[in-house]
């Protein structure tokens, strides 16, 4: 029973490093529709973020909390210049705009390689974060809760966004049924711009936040980015809680067939679990009910 | 050694990647096929009537492998320098034909014939994976022309026309084990990536345990490039190892490093013994995640020697003073000094020559000196378990007595008999 326990904490923490890798996404491939193979790239700008930023400040906490909003703007300029000078170009041509995005992410890593070399650097863990917590006979460690903070922390954010604010209203009503909130007068470029911008930037700050836990080298995005698929597609296009609830489904699975296989034959069972799963239910988790006749 | 910082590449980049594969294989089945009907016609086309030889040096310098495979086309061009200033071999000027392997297997063997049939190069030095370097071997042995591979390996094979210069399972993984059974390691937990060298070796290490009364109480894989370390890592504690045995490979150290120090596990209560990080991985891993941590190589850059030192100053004036040599870079560089003395040895360039010379030929090398076998093409080669200190650079902590036989095929151990034949 304490193991149980303990696995399902393992994959509480598992699960919110998914998520705060697939919020971004659910964002983009989910209210957009875009498919942004780019975006683990766009994890892995946040990665070197912080590694630059710690460069310059020094102390590994303080540029730690200063590494997360440039992470987000960082992450939030990449998407824009990509979104404005690629897939504006591309709507409705999904099979191209893949093709695309995933070119552009191999033209990132090569750049990032360029820049900062070929073998992974190291971002130095505030002491503050260091070691772990006793919790439920398990060590959770500090990084991980943290983590979860954070995750807990930007999900309430982007709902809040979406629920209350202006801007989100329009996101909202794009995704719907962007026609009829054409012609209600939204402009759906600028919609579109936004909701890419805050989703890459989400990327960003999942980024800085995943050096933590994991290496920060030109490839680091590419680890993160099929399990962010994976979350948004379960949880369902366009919703947020689909993407929660997905993802510490997830993290679950992967923690407690863990413990009873190998890791990687964990993960072979975990795909089994949501191909099956989505054979029955293939429009994920949670569904977006709209009038949209597309 | 197979794929030190490999990354898994996903989603669609492995469907392009299982069709690419599948295309390259199909490219290799007719190669292969046309190699074959020609080999009778294969004559060697090295030309050694001028004042010159060539030799191909085929490294991954794009890609994945390139992190790794660019430092050891580095000790390659080095070792040739030397070589050429001290007078060349036979007389003759060694020139470097430069070929990327681009860290695919298939390229690695097409890049290799190509060395061999159009460029007609005397050797080749060069390979890192073992992927690349099984590719690799039908093109040497079709074409009749020798690799010199300069990497640590699983083991389990001998080609006429290779020279492994790195070391075998026995002058790596078991001098590791048996130096942890010395410090009193009664059970071991085994960590690894999921592909042929961790599964081979922990093959050897459950066969080195059973024999030796050692405990194994858990292994566990992950798939190459993965960071999700938090369930093993509880394990491993919950398991309560003397020590671990690590043959995880690339980024996925970083991840099961960090999270090994924050569940607050330490190099005093459970060492880990990894094989596959070297002085490169250390940075980018974390020296205060790792000091202390223990590593099993036969070449470290602190080891003391004059040959070593010699070695170390010379890199460090051509590639820069930041730079660190590490044991494939040594391994290489001692391949093409073998090369040399074995062609002086032979008096001739010709490969049935410099195999039949082959036998005994030594090189003082920075890790000590080296031997060939001219049996199985290994060379004989010191242990030394390393443990990585605070300045990021290895120390070695414990030596064999002398250089190790190599032993590919583990034929004088006993307790393996069982692991030869099913391979």
């Amino acid at each position: 029973m304490d193991l149980l326990v303990g696995q399902l904490l393992t994959g509480l923490s598992t699960g919110s490093i998914l998520l705060l890798a697939a919020l971004g996404l659910s964002l983009t491939f989910g209210q957009m529709g875009v498919v942004n193979m780019a975006h683990g790239e766009f994890i892995m700008a946040g990665c070197y973020t912080a590694y630059v930023v710690q460069q310059v400040v020094g102390d590994a906490g303080v540029s730690l909390l200063i590494a997360l909003p440039i992470g987000f703007l960082v992450g939030g300029a990449m998407g824009l210049v990509l979104e404005a000078l690629l897939l504006r170009r591309l709507y409705h041509r999904p099979l191209d705009t893949l093709l695309v995005t995933f070119g552009v992410g191999l033209v990132l890593q090569q750049a990032a390689r360029d820049v900062f070399g070929a073998p992974a650097v190291n971002v130095s863990v505030p002491e503050a974060l260091r070691g772990g917590v006793d919790l439920l006979g398990t060590t959770v460690p500090r990084t991980r809760l943290f983590i979860m903070a954070l995750a807990v922390l930007a999900v309430t954010a982007v709902a809040l966004v979406l629920r209350f604010t202006p801007a989100g209203r329009r996101i909202r009503a794009v995704t719907g049924n962007r026609d009829l909130a054409e012609t209600a007068g939204i402009s759906s470029r600028r919609v579109d711009a936004a909701t890419f911008f805050i989703g890459s930037g989400l990327a960003g700050v999942a980024g800085v936040a995943l050096t933590l836990i994991g290496s920060t080298s030109p490839t680091t995005g590419q680890s993160y980015l099929v399990d962010a698929f994976l979350v948004v597609v379960a949880g369902g296009l366009g919703r947020i809680k689909g993407a929660v609830v997905a993802a510490v489904a997830l993290g679950a699975l992967q923690a407690v067939f863990e413990t009873y296989s190998t890791a990687s034959l964990a993960k072979v069972g975990v795909f089994v679990v949501i191909v099956v799963f989505l054979q029955l239910r293939p429009q994920g988790l949670f569904t977006l009910r709209t009038r949209s006749l597309a | 050694m197979p794929l030190r910082p490999t990354p898994e590449v996903r989603g669609l980049a492995r469907a392009l990647a299982a069709s690419a594969a599948l295309a390259g294989l199909l490219a290799t089945a007719a190669c292969g096929a046309r190699a074959g009907e020609e080999t009778v016609a294969t004559e060697s086309c090295v030309d050694t009537s001028g004042d010159t030889v060539k030799v191909g040096s085929l490294n991954s310098l794009s890609g994945t492998m390139a992190i790794s495979e660019t430092t050891v086309r580095d000790a390659i061009a080095l070792a040739v320098a030397e070589v050429n200033a001290a007078g060349g071999v036979q007389g003759k000027q060694i020139e470097i034909v430069a070929e990327d392997g681009a860290s695919e297997p298939t390229v690695f063997a097409e890049k290799a014939e190509k060395l061999i049939r159009e460029d007609c190069v005397a050797a080749v030095f060069g390979g890192w994976t073992s992927a690349s370097r099984k590719a690799m071997l039908p093109v040497f042995e079709d074409n009749d022309s020798l690799l010199y591979y300069p990497v640590q390996y699983e083991g389990l094979e001998a080609s006429e026309n290779i020279f492994y210069t790195g070391a075998t399972t026995n002058q790596q993984i078991i001098p590791a084990l048996d130096y942890l059974a010395e410090t009193g390691v009664e059970s071991l937990y085994l960590v690894g990536s999921d592909y042929v060298f961790p599964r081979t070796a922990n093959a050897i290490i459950n066969a080195y345990a059973e024999a030796h009364g050692i405990e194994v109480l858990g292994e566990d894989y992950v798939t190459l490039g993965s960071t999700e370390f938090s369930t093993i890592v509880n394990q491993v504690k919950s398991a309560d190892a003397d020590a671990v045995f690590n043959t995880l490979n690339g980024d996925s150290n970083v991840a099961f490093f960090r999270e090994y120090a924050n569940v607050g596990l330490t190099a005093a209560d459970m060492p880990v013994m990894s094989v596959s990080i070297a002085e490169e991985e250390v940075g980018g891993i974390g020296v205060e995640n790792i000091e202390g941590q223990l590593a099993a190589w036969n070449y470290y850059q602190t080891v003391e020697s004059p040959a070593n030192t010699a070695f170390v100053e010379a890199f460090k004036a051509e590639y820069g003073a930041e730079r660190v040599t590490s044991d494939p870079m040594e391994a290489a560089y001692n391949s093409v000094h073998l090369w040399a003395a074995t062609v002086e040895k032979a008096g001739s360039f010709a490969v049935a020559d410099v195999q039949a010379a082959a036998d005994g030929v030594s090189f003082d090398s920075p890790e000590g000196t080296v031997v060939i076998d001219g049996d199985n093409h290994h060379v004989t080669k010191t242990a030394r378990i390393g443990e990585i200190a605070a300045d990021g650079l290895l120390y070695t902590v414990w030596e064999s007595d002398g250089p190790i036989e190599p032993d590919p095929f583990l034929e004088g151990y006993d307790w393996a008999a069982d692991l030869a034949v099913t391979e």
